[in-house]
């Protein structure tokens, strides 16, 4: 695969900026999302701009490539919030010609004109969170937003941005491998250049686990229509022209997200926000940035201590290792073998390969390691035993 | 030091469940023994083990004061037994430290298999006994009927059985005052040289070995130096006291008292339960006779997941040993798990029991293989080898014919189950030697094949008969039948462990179930995997466990890199410790499990 490499350049730096606030809590989600009755708009955005100047102080020299806005439902921000982070990054730090900047969005909390406002700004593509295309399945989900309103939002941010991706989520209750197949024809006849198709996961501590354990969320997929549902995906958006460019996103050649493309590349990137992670080289050491995961603690951490970060540990190069390959096997170009022995020569288990190279699960050609078509639902389970 | 007129020793006897446990608490309770804000239900149930799962594993002695309605003040020594006939060798042993025992039967359920088999052992030990009647509180109970049936069914008098709720405390000090009034006295000679019956030890690790002692005649007293009369071993007494049932020092212990003793005992293996303990000095002319030994009936390898655990498990498997003499252990190898024991167990509880308390008191991980009875080899040249582990199967050509354990079996049974009672006998290869009723509920004796019985006979039984029927055996002896080792092939490859011996006739059901057990119980892995149950080199049964086909995370962005990195290195760690069966990985669990039948 092709793609601007020089975003994972040294110099190189992404940025996630995390918006902490939903309308309602969806029961599967376990981002860090809250929902709040009121936002004073005027406090984050003190606080937020205090962060970016912290952050390049602290990394100086960095050139700006990515920029992301997630959630939590970013699309709730002001537009004018959004305008001024993006007007503070701008002296903040250089910034490639063709920086990438992303919003998420929801379908429920879009007006024409926001989207507008937030083009204005200067975001230039929107992941929208569809998630499903019927009412029924969008209830389930507890998504406030009907079918009709998810492909309304959709033709409005196409009207407005150039590049639009968007989310849908599968193996759902109830749903066959031919409900799904049929789903999925109708949403690439909108000719997307990005999906993201996620199967749904039950994730410990939301409410959709708490049914599970009680057995009242019935009609979940067993592993082998799931497994059947995940092959089938593969197969039609590769005809469509959107193979996997990594285990759960679908783009047209080119039409990648950048942004995302540097968490699992192993790029530096910097969080900032509630929650937000980040991984930074200093010195020719990577490090693991944290920062305070509750909004409140967040807001007043930056407040009072001039810093939203709760901790930064240097990696040992046995975990930057295992990070880069655990990261890396994700995408369709997989990774670089020399890449990984350069950072630590032990961590990968030699007969553990071979073993799964015979098994047709890992492909090797030349330095590239990459997983096979039936290897990369399996990743899980390959990274267990080629993880030394 | 008491007069022995007041002293009263006894045990707590009764089938499963009736309320032993709920009865000591009361009996403690009323007599101020524990503080009320120290007090909690089946508060001698200490291990976590017990209190999980509800029952009782081991017989717990605890000393009461009781001012009684006689203006004296007595002191009890009271013996709460388990239940459960894998821990029948408890309630034997107790019952030798003992001069009487309070037989407790649900007023509700009334008279079943071990209230029978107790009420035997305690005439055996010559006991006076006073038949109680608890859970009176119940709706459903019915004393009158149930004491007609103590005495028709057992034959002993229950006209003046005391009626009593352990739950409510109705009835407890009349319980009190039965104990004091008709159950007999210790008696014993102050004077005459030492002797101690040594009843039970534990391994405590802030105090080493201690031992709970009876003594029959002379004073014990702190420093005092004694003799373990069967091992030799002599020692120091470092602390002398009673359970109350915390541990309190006390000076001395006479004629007919209970207590314990610690004394920097090295060897765990020179305590013994039996042992006669006298002075060092002045030494007793006439040791106890010691107690029977328990027969295991249930044989199978315990060994270390982690190969590096294998002398931490030994020093565990004997200080355990010391609580527990109804189990044996010696040491064995196998070409895929290594080091590890052979053990004995009076049960599948039983067995299950130890390993959990091996796991959880001494933090090591085990893997347990497929559980088995001994056989009796006969060979061509007139030998006998007694066969603990199929794996050891003999050469066919060198063997004439082989005998299996059997068991008469006691099952009481309310008549409407009767039918499916019979049947699973049948299915298990069963004789029917006896059917008899008493009132509404069936008595039925059957002459069944241990092998058949151990592993979830008694489970089976309670879910066709919904808990109503109860169970009992004994072992008498063996007899020849067409017994084939069944070998179980996992990719190919044969695991010992999972080797049993079956009969001919229902070799292939057998395989069967067990093959389609253990799809189940083995995870998927990244290849399918051929399971195969085979009788000498003929396949009998297969099965296909499909390779593994999705297991990937679905969203994993930049904020979830280091949970997911953690997650992987606490996979890893398990990696390491789990035993591999050539390429695949079989649960700890499945040894056990897939020898449970559904039938
Ligand atoms: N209603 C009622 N329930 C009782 C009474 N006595 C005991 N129970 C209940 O019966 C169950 C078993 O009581 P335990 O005291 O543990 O019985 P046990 O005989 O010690 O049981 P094992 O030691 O396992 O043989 C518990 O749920 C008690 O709460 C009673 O008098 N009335
Ligand atoms: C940060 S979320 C959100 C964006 C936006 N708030 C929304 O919900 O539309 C990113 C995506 O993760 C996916 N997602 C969230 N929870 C999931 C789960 N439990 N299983 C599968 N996908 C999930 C959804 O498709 C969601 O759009
Ligand atoms: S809207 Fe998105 S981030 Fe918010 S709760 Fe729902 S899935 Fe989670
Ligand atoms: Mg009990």
């Amino acid at each position: 695969m092709t793609g601007p490499l020089r975003d994972t350049a040294a110099s190189a730096l992404g940025l996630y900026i995390h918006w902490p606030f939903c309308q309602a809590k969806c029961p599967y989600c376990d981002f860090n999302s809250h929902v709040a009755a009121r936002i004073d708009m005027e406090r984050w955005k003190i606080a937020y701009l205090s962060e970016i100047e912290r952050v390049f102080s602290e990394n100086p020299g960095r050139i700006l490539t990515t920029v992301f806005f997630g959630g939590g439902t970013p699309s709730l921000m002001d537009p004018d919030l959004v305008a001024e982070i993006l007007s503070a990054l701008q002296t903040a730090a250089p910034q490639a010609n063709d920086v990438e900047i992303t919003l998420e969005a929801n379908p429920s909390s879009v007006e024409i004109g926001r989207f507008r406002a937030f083009r204005e700004a200067g975001v230039n593509r929107v992941s929208l969170g569809l998630q499903a295309l019927n009412d029924d399945d969008l209830r389930r989900l507890g998504r406030m937003h009907s079918a009709a309103e998810g492909l309304q939002a959709l033709t409005t941010a196409r009207a407005v941005f150039d590049r639009v991706s968007f989310d849908l989520i599968y193996a759902r209750q109830h749903q066959t491998p031919d409900d799904w197949a049929a789903e999925l024809h109708r949403a690439l006849a909108f000719e997307p250049d990005h999906l993201s198709l996620y199967q749904l996961t039950i994730e410990p501590g939301t409410v959709f686990q708490r049914r599970f354990d009680q057995n009242q969320l019935p009609g979940l997929p067993a592993e082998d229509p799931a497994a059947d549902m995940f092959d089938l995906t593969q197969r039609i958006c590769e005809a469509a022209g959107l193979p996997a460019y990594e285990v759960s996103n679908h783009a047209r050649p080119g039409a990648e997200s950048r942004h995302n493309l540097i968490y699992w590349r192993g790029g530096d990137y910097a969080g900032i926000g509630p929650g937000a992670h980040g991984r930074l080289t200093r010195d020719g050491i990577r490090h693991a940035t944290e920062t305070e995961r509750i909004p409140e603690a967040w807001l007043s951490s930056v407040e009072t201590r001039g810093s939203g970060e709760t901790s930064i540990t240097g990696l040992s190069r046995r975990e930057e290792a295992e990070e880069r390959v655990m990261m890396g096997l994700r995408l369709a170009e997989g990774i670089s073998l020399s890449d990984i022995i350069a950072i630590d020569e032990t961590e990968i288990d030699h007969a553990a390969l071979a073993e799964m190279q015979a098994l047709g699960l890992l492909h090797i050609d030349g330095d590239r390691m990459t997983t096979t078509p039936r290897g990369r639902p399996l990743l899980n389970a390959i990274l267990a035993k080629l993880l030394a | 030091m008491t007069e022995l007129s007041r002293i009263r020793n006894f045990s707590i006897v009764a089938h499963i469940d009736h309320g032993k446990s709920t009865l000591a608490d009361r009996l403690i309770q009323l007599t101020g023994t524990v503080a009320e804000r120290d007090m909690q239900d089946q508060i001698l149930d200490a291990m976590d083990i017990e209190r999980e799962r509800g029952i009782t594993i081991k017989a717990n002695t605890v000393r009461i004061e009781y001012p009684a309605r006689d203006g004296h003040t007595y002191i009890l020594n009271l013996i709460d037994t388990p239940g459960h006939v894998d821990f029948a060798y408890e309630v034997s042993r107790s019952m030798q430290a003992v001069e009487g025992s309070l037989l407790v039967v649900d007023a509700s359920q009334g008279v079943e298999a071990q209230t029978l088999a107790n009420v035997y052992q305690a005439i055996d030990a010559d006991h006076e006994i006073v038949p109680v009647l608890n859970k009176i509180d119940l709706p459903a109970a019915e004393p009158a009927r149930v004491r007609e049936q103590i005495e028709d069914v057992i034959g002993i008098d229950a006209s003046d059985a005391v009626e009593i709720s352990a739950k409510t405390g109705l009835g407890i000090p009349d319980v009190l005052e039965a104990i004091v009034t008709r159950l007999p006295a210790p008696k014993g000679d102050r004077d005459a040289p030492l002797k101690a019956m040594l009843v039970d030890s534990y391994y405590d690790p802030y105090l080493g070995v201690v031992v709970l002692i009876r003594v029959i005649d002379g004073v014990i007293r702190k420093g005092d130096r004694i003799r373990m009369m069967k091992t030799g071993g002599t020692y120091g007494i470092d602390r002398l006291g009673v359970f109350t049932p915390k541990m309190k020092d006390i000076a001395e212990l006479g004629p007919g008292e209970m207590g314990f003793l610690t004394a920097s005992i090295k060897q765990v293996r020179d305590t013994r339960v039996g042992d006669t303990i006298t002075h060092e000095k002045k030494p007793t002319a006439t040791p106890l006779p010691g107690f029977k030994p328990s027969q295991p009936v249930v044989f199978c390898g315990l060994f270390p997941v982690d190969a590096n655990d294998f002398e931490d498990m030994r020093d565990a498997i004997e200080k355990l040993a010391l609580n527990d003499a109804s189990f044996t252990s010696e040491m064995e190898t196998s070409a895929a798990l290594g080091f590890g024991f052979r053990c004995g167990f009076l049960g599948l509880l039983h067995l299950e029991v130890i390993r959990d308390r091996l796991e959880r008191e001494y933090d090591i991980d085990l893997i347990t293989t497929a559980p088995s009875v001994i056989y009796h080899i006969y060979m061509r040249d007139g030998s006998m080898i007694e066969l603990h582990n199929p794996a050891d199967m003999p050469d066919l050509t060198h063997v004439d014919h082989l005998e299996e354990p059997r068991i008469k079996a006691t099952i009481l049974v309310p008549d409407e189950y009767l039918g499916d009672v019979l049947k699973l006998c049948q299915d298990r290869r069963g004789i029917q030697l006896d059917l008899t009723y008493a009132g509404s509920r069936a008595m039925v004796v059957y002459d069944l094949p241990l092998n058949e019985v151990v592993f979830d006979f008694y489970d089976r039984l309670k879910s066709v008969t919904k808990g109503y029927a109860s169970f009992d055996y004994q072992m008498i002896g063996y007899r020849q039948d067409h017994l084939v080792k069944m070998q179980i092939l996992v990719n190919d490859e044969p695991v010992d462990a999972l080797s049993t011996m079956v009969h001919r006739d229902r070799a292939e059901a057998r395989g069967r179930a067990m093959c389609e057990k253990l799809k189940e119980l083995i995870p998927r892995h990244m290849f399918k995997i051929p399971i195969q149950a085979a009788i000498g080199g003929r396949i009998i049964a297969r099965e296909t466990l499909a390779a593994l086909r999705k297991d990937v995370t679905a969203k994993c962005y930049g904020g979830d890199a280091t949970r997911k990195r953690k997650l992987l290195e606490k996979q890893k760690a398990g990696k390491k410790k789990m035993r591999q069966f050539g390429k695949v990985e079989i649960p700890q669990s499945a040894f056990i499990s897939a020898l449970k039948m559904d039938g």
